[in-house]
């Protein structure tokens, strides 16, 4: 024993030598070995290198305003961001009548309104929070519909809308109208209205505007929305019938999952737009656009229903058992107690299947409808504006937008999963 | 499990039943589209000068243009189309399952397309044709000068096949420089990765215009293939076959007898027998199509006649400025000729 025993103290040793200042930080996070130093300025040369190029391309040498291509046709002319801006309308709305544009516009607006004050984590409503609330949902519409040059040229509709969502996000806020009834106007009221809208109607004394000639950024929200909103309930219920002790309803909830899940989703797309027709009758056949909206809806499901299914068997059968003991019923068990926790458990799986949605809804487009992406690809042939510089600019602008918001739907879900995870933080 | 299997035989013989329903019902084209207030028009998802939406959103093109003067034809409204965008692999399938009415999408007129897919092409609206584009500062002013050439080209077409043919039989080398897609090609052919590049030459003029400076480049007279491009239908509604071919026809005519869409209404006093036949003044040449005495006039008052068609889409009121050439009138030193309206 005693061998194991110090008898002398052990000698003080000097302090660490904490490093300050902007050299300390450098050196700790940058270069911080023999392996991060070199590679740090690599990366800082690649980014020396790399970026004046781009600021010229993007900003300095780019053409802003043009009537046709030939201004960026000159050599060493840098984006053709003229482009974009005369074709913007297209991008946005495809081919929906100009004059009746005011339609999409109220849909996308009432929808932003609607679904961020959904998605608005109640409680703690900081002034920062309720700022940013009433900051970023106008600024957002003001993007998405009448966008900064076009409120110049024709104000007055555009700035209306405008003003009548900024002034419905503000009623929401300051109404203290339950969520319980936010949520009932947004997935009841709201998607009957939108239609009406959207497609026309007599009694409303809007005309009809059919479905092939909806197109551009408010066709990809369209179906991106419908896809998510529809794929999350859809996937519980088919997650809970897998698990289910009734034999018919797990076998079709396995037969529907495991046969979508193994048929790629472009068959989907090709067996709704060129085999549906072929087999019923013209005046059966089901809407264009209605056909790959649904097959995507339905196709999320079934990967939506996996991803919970994972959060269900990580929930031990404890949780269950006690619910039981308390003499909750089937749907209560679930709703109170095994749902909350499995859900908050695969958040970032969730957010990972929408994000991926978002953008495979670029995938409608191989069946002929002109969404986004599409748009673009059919404005980039323009003869009129073809030019070197066209489509690096406007598939710039393309990931531009994609990115902004998948980013966005990540650093959401990243929020709220700290917000709900507040139990298990590490 | 032989329950579920006759199941889906049952549904699979009755979707073979409605299907030859549908194409019963075919022989309506004319009153289906009548019923429904529109004409349902097959186009391409974006090609220049055929069939492409411009800022708006509203389709244009030479193909769009004969849809629309199908439309004017029937409803006297130009507007009244609705235009499907068709990718290559389903264009036929939609016209077989009755979804479109016509296919105005510059397919290229086969004999098996026609053999075994049961469509008919009603005509030819664009004399298409393989061609060269290459550098002004070759100084090359035929094909037959391309010898030892290298040549962008996009993989697996029957673009690369009818080059290797034109070579072999010209008895000259080249070398090709194969792309899966167009884009790329094009792009290597304007850094000078070949000396020419080739494809269809409605193409070559659209893809002039993305180079980096498209006044160097010029695309040389040799046409090395047929691709003759026009609107198909389907097999077994005659009198739908006869309406659009006859659309087609009416545009040329009205081209051949100088009725253009400014002068039509004054061409209607026209003491020309022929002009007056064509504008429905004599005779009632129309009833025959299904349709009215005026067919003709509305197409070339709504539309134009085929000059005024080609010259603002393709031609020279264009972007892409493509010459005439064989799309001239027979009369012109071209082959578009259209029987004549008696």
């Amino acid at each position: 024993m005693s061998l194991y025993l110090r008898r002398d103290e052990a000698p003080t040793m000097p302090p660490p030598v904490r490093a300050g200042g902007a050299i300390g930080w450098l050196k700790d996070n940058i270069f911080s070995g023999w392996v991060s130093g070199p590679l740090a300025l690599a990366f800082i040369a690649l980014i020396v290198w790399v970026t004046p190029d781009l600021v010229r391309f993007f900003i300095l040498d780019a053409i802003w305003t043009a009537d046709d291509g030939a201004a960026c046709r000159v050599q060493g002319t840098g984006a053709c961001w003229a482009f974009v801006d005369r074709k913007l309308d297209f991008f946005r709305y495809g081919s929906y009548p100009v004059a009746e544009h005011w339609r999409v516009d109220v849909v996308i607006m009432l929808g932003t309104v609607l679904s961020a004050r959904l998605l608005w984590p109640d409680g703690k409503k900081s002034t920062f929070g309720l700022f940013a609330f009433l900051i970023g949902i106008p600024l957002f519409i003001f993007l998405m519909i009448p966008g900064p040059a076009a409120i110049i040229r024709e104000p007055s509709l555009e700035l209306a809308i405008l003003a009548g969502g900024i002034a419905l996000a503000c009623a929401l806020e300051f109404s203290k109208l339950r969520t319980l009834w936010v949520g009932l106007i947004f997935f009841v009221l709201y998607p009957v209205l939108g239609a009406y809208l959207l497609k026309g109607s007599p009694l409303l004394g809007l005309i009809h505007v059919d479905t092939n000639l909806w197109g551009g950024i408010f066709l990809s929200l369209l179906v991106a929305t419908i896809g998510i909103v529809f794929s999350l309930p859809a996937g519980i219920l088919l997650a809970l019938g897998r698990r289910s002790e009734l034999p018919a309803v797990r076998f079709f909830s396995i037969l529907y999952i495991e046969f979508v899940r193994g048929v790629p989703f472009i068959t989907v797309l090709f067996m709704a737009n060129t085999m549906l027709p072929l087999f019923v009758p013209d005046n059966w056949s089901p809407d264009r656009l209605m056909r790959p909206i649904v097959g995507f809806a339905l196709f999320a499901a079934a990967y939506m229903a996996e991803e919970v299914r994972g959060g269900l068997q990580a929930i031990p059968k404890g949780q269950s058992e006690g619910a039981m003991a308390l003499g909750l019923s089937y749907w209560q068990r679930m709703r109170l107690i095994i749902l909350p926790q499995a859900l908050t458990l695969v958040i970032p799986g969730i957010v990972n299947i929408f994000i991926s949605l978002f953008k495979d809804t670029t995938l409608v487009a191989i069946v002929g409808i002109f969404d986004f992406l599409r748009a673009i690809d059919a404005a980039r042939i323009d003869p009129v504006w073809s030019g070197p510089t066209v489509s690096p600019t406007v598939y710039t602008f393309a990931a531009a937008f994609y990115f902004i918001f998948c980013f966005g739907m990540s650093r959401y879900s990243q929020m709220m999963e700290e917000r709900l995870n507040a139990g298990r933080r590490r | 499990m032989k329950a579920i299997a006759a199941t889906f035989l049952a549904a699979m013989t009755l979707g073979a039943m409605s299907q030859s329903a549908a194409a019963q019902a075919g022989s309506k084209t004319l009153d289906l589209i009548k019923q429904k207030g529109a004409l349902t028009c097959g186009t391409n998802t974006g090609l220049a000068g055929f069939g492409l939406p411009d800022d708006k959103g509203n389709w244009t093109g030479l193909d769009v243009d004969l849809c629309k003067g199908i439309a004017a034809a029937i409803f006297n409204d130009p507007t009244k189309v609705k235009y499907i965008p068709l990718s290559a692999k389903d264009r036929f399938t939609a016209l077989q399952s009755g979804e479109i009415d016509v296919l105005a999408r510059n397919g290229t007129w086969t004999q098996s397309r026609e053999a075994e897919l049961g469509l008919l092409w009603v005509g030819v609206n664009y004399y298409d044709g393989q061609g060269f584009m290459v550098r002004k500062k070759l100084n090359i002013a035929s094909a037959l000068e391309l010898n030892g050439a290298s040549v962008c080209v996009q993989q697996g077409t029957t673009t690369e096949l009818n080059m290797s043919d034109f070579f072999r039989t010209k008895g000259m080398k080249y070398e090709a420089v194969a792309f899966a897609d167009i884009n790329e090609a094009v792009k290597a052919y304007d850094s000078g990765r070949c000396d020419a590049y080739t494809t269809d030459a409605s193409g070559l003029y659209g893809s002039r215009l993305k180079l980096v400076n498209p006044d160097e480049h010029v695309v040389l007279p040799e046409i090395i293939s047929k691709e003759p491009l026009g609107p198909a239908v389907r097999q077994g509604d005659d009198q739908w076959f006869n309406l659009v071919k006859w659309t087609h026809y009416a545009m040329i005519n009205a081209e051949e007898l100088g009725v253009t869409k400014a002068n039509v209404d004054d061409m209607l006093k026209s003491p020309n027998p022929e002009i007056k036949r064509l504008l429905g003044v004599e005779g009632d040449f129309g009833k025959g199509l299904g349709l009215s005495k005026d067919w003709a006039y509305r197409i070339v008052k709504h539309v134009g006649n085929y000059g005024e068609v080609f010259s603002r889409n393709v031609g020279e009121g264009s972007a892409l400025k493509i010459k005439r050439g064989l799309n001239s009138l027979w009369s012109a030193g071209g082959i578009q000729y259209a029987p004549p309206v008696r």
